[in-house]
């Protein structure tokens, strides 16, 4: 099975046999690949019931919950990685969020679809609507980013939080792109952080 | 009750034995002091065991449940009661596993209890001793060690068989790969407890019961057993389930009677699950079970924490709850997931959407068979 390409990359650069804590794991498709592939041993949180229940039917550990709240129920780096894909910019509130995974990890992977990609922007410039784009496909009333981020203001929040930057990655669709002019060219991000 | 309860024959035998029973053959040491000399516990068992014993499965059954948990109960001939979840090609698979199932103590289907003899030859009654839930749990564990099981590849009990597989998960945690728990708790909340005392209160006020002992006598305070099982039905179900099954029609009539009988389907309904209940079930059981269950705390029996009677396990746990389940809800599950994961467990948790509370796990519900078969696998 081939893998959403931030979770390709996040794959990829997680250390094998390391703990690892999934929040928004999906069907559990990343966790599944670390375990198989890096002896991982992986924990996944995730809000749709439907979901866990096929993680679980695989043979995952996948908590049903709500990264907002159940977050603060685990102990202080309990895992060597928090991951995040795809849902920062659908929590109450990203920069609490951030603050928890570097808590419960000792480093995190946070991915997330670029705003200030040119694409969005010339939506919005030249359309004068909110983008609906490939990255961002969902109409404004019904998405579920109510907090659109673009990775200057994730470089922002993450210096502000105090955390470092250890990698990052940008994408445009399945392409990995250089890092010049990212905040342009990027559709999305991965970042790696430590505190 | 008005003596408004159907009289239901009943075999006076409750403890038939159609379950073959181990009889311990040492004192079983229980958490209030006391020992049980010449314990017994009846079981049942469904599929092979392996020849590394490695693929048993133990189910736990909840308050009036029993061992019959996929073949037909003896007394009422009704099926077992599991059935569509334990046999072969099931999410529980005995072509797979040799599944266990066993009578907890202070029941009454054959394994000791307050209707058993005691070494004067004359019934317990009240003098059985008062059991916990790790009780019952010490007394199956006597009996995997008669059968030759060191440790179980899962555990797995809805209601009160959860308590006991977290009791056991906790207390013996090398015994069971797996611990499977579905609509349960770690300890029993006020309104439990508030529920149970209802019920053994309707059954100590029935001038039958005679401080429990009643075994040789002409009548049973079936009576008082029969108001607490109607008491402690209506926790299991739901209110929109209750609604939607019977709502306020009527039984049998076309309008109201200004009189008490069982005007309403609903009453009609309880009163025969009440009834039915005494046919198979004794009340001083009911009392020490209903005792047992109030007592369970796990975080108490290990110095307050929860997080910490898991500490260090190695077992993968899965713990499911229901949306509609006001006995134990889905808040009582969180709970032990939360303490799991403070832990470090492997621990998986989902809360199933279905109608009927607390019963549910009892009933067709095709993702937890899912979430059964895929965390056995």
């Amino acid at each position: 099975m081939t893998l959403r390409p931030d979770l390709a990359v996040i794959a990829a650069h997680v250390a094998p046999g390391s703990r690892v804590l999934d929040i928004g794991c999906g069907d559990g498709a990343l966790m599944a690949a670390l375990e198989s592939a890096s002896g991982c041993d992986a924990r996944g949180m995730e809000l749709d019931g439907e979901l866990v229940e096929r993680c679980v039917a695989r043979g995952l550990s996948v908590v049903q919950g709500d990264a907002n709240i159940d977050l603060a129920n685990y102990p202080d780096k309990a895992f060597d990685y928090a991951i995040l894909s795809q849902t920062l910019q659908t929590a109450t509130r990203p920069d609490r969020m951030l603050d928890e995974l570097l808590r419960v990890g000792r480093r995190a992977f946070v991915s997330f679809p670029n705003f200030a990609h040119w694409r969005t922007r010339a939506a919005l410039m030249f359309g004068g609507r909110m983008p609906v784009t490939r990255a961002l496909p969902v109409s404004w009333y019904e998405t579920q980013n109510i907090h659109h981020v673009t990775i200057e203001d994730f470089r922002d929040l993450a210096r502000a939080k105090g955390a470092t930057i250890e990698r990052a990655w940008f994408f445009s669709g399945e392409k990995q792109i250089g890092a010049p002019a990212a905040n342009w060219r990027a559709e999305f991000a991965v970042f790696e952080l430590s505190r | 009750m008005g003596g408004g309860l159907p009289q239901v024959a009943r075999p006076m035998n409750l403890a038939a034995p159609a379950s073959p029973v181990y009889r311990i053959p040492h004192p079983l040491p229980l958490d209030c002091g006391q020992a049980l000399e010449g314990c017994e516990i009846a079981y049942q068992t469904y599929g092979a065991l392996a020849p590394d014993a490695a693929n048993a499965v133990l189910v736990c059954h909840a308050l009036t449940g029993d061992q019959y948990l996929a073949s037909p109960h003896p007394i009422t001939g009704k099926p077992g009661w599991w059935e569509r979840m334990v046999g072969p090609g099931k999410p529980i698979d005995t072509n797979r596993h040799f599944v266990i199932c066993a009578n907890v103590i202070g029941s009454c289907m054959g394994s000791s209890g307050p209707a058993s003899l005691a070494p004067d030859g004359r019934p317990y009654a009240m003098r059985f001793p008062v059991i916990t839930i790790r009780d019952m749990v010490r007394g199956i564990i006597a009996l995997l060690e008669g059968l030759g099981i060191a440790r179980l590849h899962a555990v797995v009990g809805g209601s009160m068989g959860g308590m006991q597989a977290l009791s056991l998960a906790a207390n013996w945690p090398e015994r069971a790969s797996r611990v499977l728990v579905i609509a349960s708790t770690a300890r029993h909340s006020a309104q439990n407890i508030a529920f149970h005392e209802v019920g053994r209160q309707a059954i100590m006020a029935d001038p039958a019961w005679a401080e429990g002992d009643y075994y040789a006598a002409e009548a049973k305070p079936d009576n008082g057993l029969a108001v607490a099982r109607m008491a402690a039905h209506i926790t299991y179900l739901s209110e929109a389930g209750l609604t939607a099954k019977f709502g306020r029609r009527l039984q049998d009539r076309e309008a109201k009677g200004f009189g008490f009988d069982a005007e309403f389907q609903v009453e009609s309904y309880l009163r025969y699950q009440g009834s039915g209940f005494t046919r198979r079930f004794d009340a001083n059981s009911y009392l020490y079970i209903t005792r047992a269950m109030d007592y369970f705390d796990i975080a108490e029996e290990h110095g307050g924490k929860l997080a910490d009677a898991f500490a260090g396990t190695q077992a993968r746990f899965c713990i499911v709850s229901f949306d509609t389940d006001w006995l134990y809800p889905t808040a009582e599950s969180r709970h032990i997931v939360h303490a799991l994961n403070a832990a470090g467990a492997k621990v998986s948790f989902v809360e199933l959407s279905a109608p009927h509370g607390h019963d549910s796990f009892l009933l067709e519900h095709h993702q937890l068979d899912r979430v059964v078969k895929g965390f056995l696998e």
